[in-house]
């Protein structure tokens, strides 16, 4: 069990310089309690209405996957390496539903606590990090009908199929990463949501979701990587459909992601305090 | 080993009203910050407010301290920085130990969620293993008296239940500092006392209480000693008895009239009060013996159902003589937009002394106003050398023959007096 910061320092401070640092990050961590509570309470509304909350999540991707397979592969001509578009979308699919819908939920995560915000103290940064881990259990359910795809399609997984968490790992960093902007955003600013419904389809676009990222040609593949989504897809299709990964872009990627984590994580730090007076 | 558990050196807080409001849009700001990027383009002018100045305080572990002063004095605001809810704008507060605090009514609760959710989750907050509080999980519920609604979304309690759920919350889930605002402003007499028991028992298990309370009464009770903030500052700071006392005297004037500043937004605020003597002369000087009344000027800036207002009376040491209502009394109120003069009479009933007449703005669901110490009054007068007292009631006196044989007759008329006083048990 990690000691609580009041039993580390004997004092608690709260001053102007008293959130800086990695303290705040040390908080986060002896509350991990906390995360959990909130990420299950999330989960259980989510799953309430359980019939259709379960269908959701496979049938989001699937309905895409007929959408895309129609107008990608078959008329636009789009085509997968290796293995067939069907599983190949799919996967691109229930990785990127994952990233939409926890950046979506990261926004508003301080909004939607704004009750606790104004009334107790807790690290902050608990509410956004909590948001992003509901999703992995959309995309547990989603790997059942992956599964099935797999087997109807005749596509094995391989031994990469072990770095299966790193994969998730580096989705749970890019989804922060972007979510932890937006829901230090959105409690100042209230029209965050708006944008965001925009900014969601335009990253959708610049994704490889739809299309494998090798459509990208040259020293293009280095300013396509800038995108923090290039890395957790490429990683996610790699262990489970053992598409090669191009690795210069995706460790470009997931270092975008991790520079977007920090500096986010730094900005949050720098309006944390402000957060009850402004909400 | 040094026994401080709260230390607050030079803690100010600003908050700024204005141009970067609460609630502003991302392009309205952005459209500014290129406004003022061209040449010439001033800063605009905002608005601060100090709600908290230079203020210094000490609490050792296992006391009490009591928070007095006016509606916006910083009270709330001392608490919102003890509980690193809201940081100071420059100073610095420190705490030992886990906090806990019940802010304007209701702590940390989410209205979507169940009691007994709400109750890990607090637990949780302030950092507690989930099986710590399991084990408290029944005292807490028994405690709030709400165990049928337990596993209902708190969305759907009632302001009082609330209550009682967050102060059970807030005192069993063992906090080394446990904060309090204004918790006595709703619920029955019969929680309150609860209340302020736990409060004690709190204290008493070397743990600390910081309390605030309009309810002199009650702060002079469970608070060794106590703060009066003024306008974000200290004004005095020692044993409650001398503060709550100061802190009343600064409501005296000479003549019987004060006036207030409206307040900006409130939808009822308080504009005057006046105490007039029997001859209707505005005046605080009273004789004893004599009516005297108590006048408010209140003006409504919108129409607001049920508006009520409440006049009460205290001795100098903070104990309320009496506190009545205006809907105690009468039924059809005013309620429309506009300026009012709402006057009580008081009866002969005061002794001899120095009182401090509080006043209460607002509707059975919300508070607008609530201050003890809007004026003060001195009635003068003979005392007859009887022991003090507070009151002095014109008591129905009756008497019967209880000598053996005589029948007993009965001398009185038979009104109300008579009867209670027939019905009282005699103390054996």
């Amino acid at each position: 069990m990690l000691p609580h910061i009041a039993e580390i320092t004997g004092w608690v401070e709260n001053s102007p310089a008293s959130r800086t640092g990695l303290r705040p990050l040390l908080e986060v961590l002896h509350h991990r309690d906390l995360v959990r509570f909130l990420a299950l309470r999330d989960l259980k509304v989510r799953y309430k209405q359980a019939a259709f909350g379960l269908a959701w999540a496979v049938l989001q991707p699937l309905l895409g996957v007929a959408v895309f397979t129609i107008v990608f592969n078959r008329i636009a001509g789009v085509a997968a390496p290796g293995v067939p578009y069907v599983v190949f979308t799919y996967v691109g699919l229930a990785g990127w539903a994952y990233l939409s819908t926890s950046v979506n939920e990261c926004s508003e995560s301080l909004v939607r606590y704004s009750a606790l915000v104004t009334k107790v103290y807790f690290p902050r940064a608990v509410a956004p990090l909590a948001s992003v881990l509901p999703g992995l259990a959309d995309l547990a359910v989603a790997s059942v009908a992956l599964a099935v795809l797999m087997a109807v399609t005749r596509t094995a997984p391989g031994l990469p199929l072990l770095a299966l968490p790193l994969a998730l790992l580096s989705l749970v960093v890019a989804a922060l990463a972007v979510g932890i902007w937006l829901s230090a955003l959105n409690v100042q600013f209230r029209d965050v949501r708006l944008v965001l419904a925009f900014f969601l389809q335009l990253w959708l676009f610049v994704s490889p979701v739809v299309y494998p990222p090798d459509l990208v040609h040259g020293s293009w593949q280095y300013i396509y990587a800038l995108n923090p989504s290039v890395g957790p897809l490429g990683l996610l299709r790699w262990s489970l459909l053992g598409i090669p990964l191009n690795a210069g872009p995706v460790a470009e990627s997931l270092l975008v992601a991790l520079a977007l984590l920090v500096a986010g994580l730094y900005y949050f730090q720098a309006t944390e305090r402000r957060f009850a007076d402004v909400i | 080993m040094n026994d401080t558990v709260i230390e607050m050196a030079a803690v100010s807080k600003r908050y700024l009203l204005g141009e970067d409001h609460p609630g502003a849009s991302l392009r309205e700001t952005l459209a500014y910050g290129v406004r003022r990027l061209r040449p010439g383009a001033s800063r605009p002018r905002r608005d601060e407010l100090w709600s908290l100045r230079d203020v210094d305080l000490e609490v050792a572990r296992g006391t009490s301290l009591g928070i007095v002063g006016r509606n916006g004095a910083g009270k709330s605001t001392i608490l919102k920085v003890l509980s690193r809810i809201t940081e100071p704008t420059s100073g610095i507060s420190r705490t030992r130990g886990r906090v806990a605090a019940l802010l304007e009514i209701g702590t940390g609760f989410h209205p979507e969620l169940s009691g007994r959710e709400n109750i890990y989750l607090n637990g949780a907050i302030l950092g507690m293993r989930r099986n710590d509080i399991s084990r408290r999980l029944d005292e807490i519920v028994e405690f709030s008296g709400v165990s049928r609604f337990i596993d209902t979304p708190i969305k759907r309690y009632s302001s009082g239940m609330y209550l009682r759920l967050a102060f059970a919350v807030a005192a069993h889930l063992e906090p080394d500092i446990l904060l309090v605002d204004e918790v006595l402003a709703v619920g029955d007499a019969e929680f309150q006392r609860k209340c302020l028991d736990t409060m004690a028992s709190v204290e008493r298990s070397g743990r600390t209480v910081v309390f605030v309370s309009h309810d002199l009464g009650a702060i002079a009770s469970l608070c060794a000693t106590s703060v009066w903030l003024d306008g974000g500052r200290i004004r005095r700071q020692g044993q409650t008895s001398d503060v709550v006392a100061d802190y009343l005297a600064s409501a005296t004037t000479a003549d019987g009239a004060r006036t207030f500043q409206e307040r900006a937004g409130a939808p009822v605020s308080l504009l005057g009060i006046t105490v007039r003597d029997h001859r209707g002369v505005a005046t605080t000087l009273l004789s004893r013996g004599q009516a005297f009344s108590i006048s408010l000027r209140i003006r409504l800036s919108l129409k607001l159902p049920g508006m009520d207002c409440a006049i009460y009376v205290a001795t100098r040491a903070g104990t309320r003589v009496f506190d009545e209502m205006w809907s105690d009394r009468v039924a059809g109120r005013p309620v429309g937009p506009g300026e009012y003069e709402v006057s009580a009479v008081i009866p002969p009933c005061l002794n001899v002394g120095d009182y401090v007449v509080g006043v209460w703005l607002g509707t059975s669901y919300e508070t607008f106003l609530d201050d003890p110490a809007v004026a003060a009054l001195r009635l003068e007068g003979s005392t007859s050398d009887r022991p003090e007292r507070l009151v002095e009631l014109p008591l129905k006196w009756t008497h019967q023959d209880a000598g053996v044989g005589t029948g007993g007759i009965n001398n009185t008329g038979g009104d109300s007096w008579t009867e209670l006083n027939k019905s009282s048990k005699l103390p054996s």
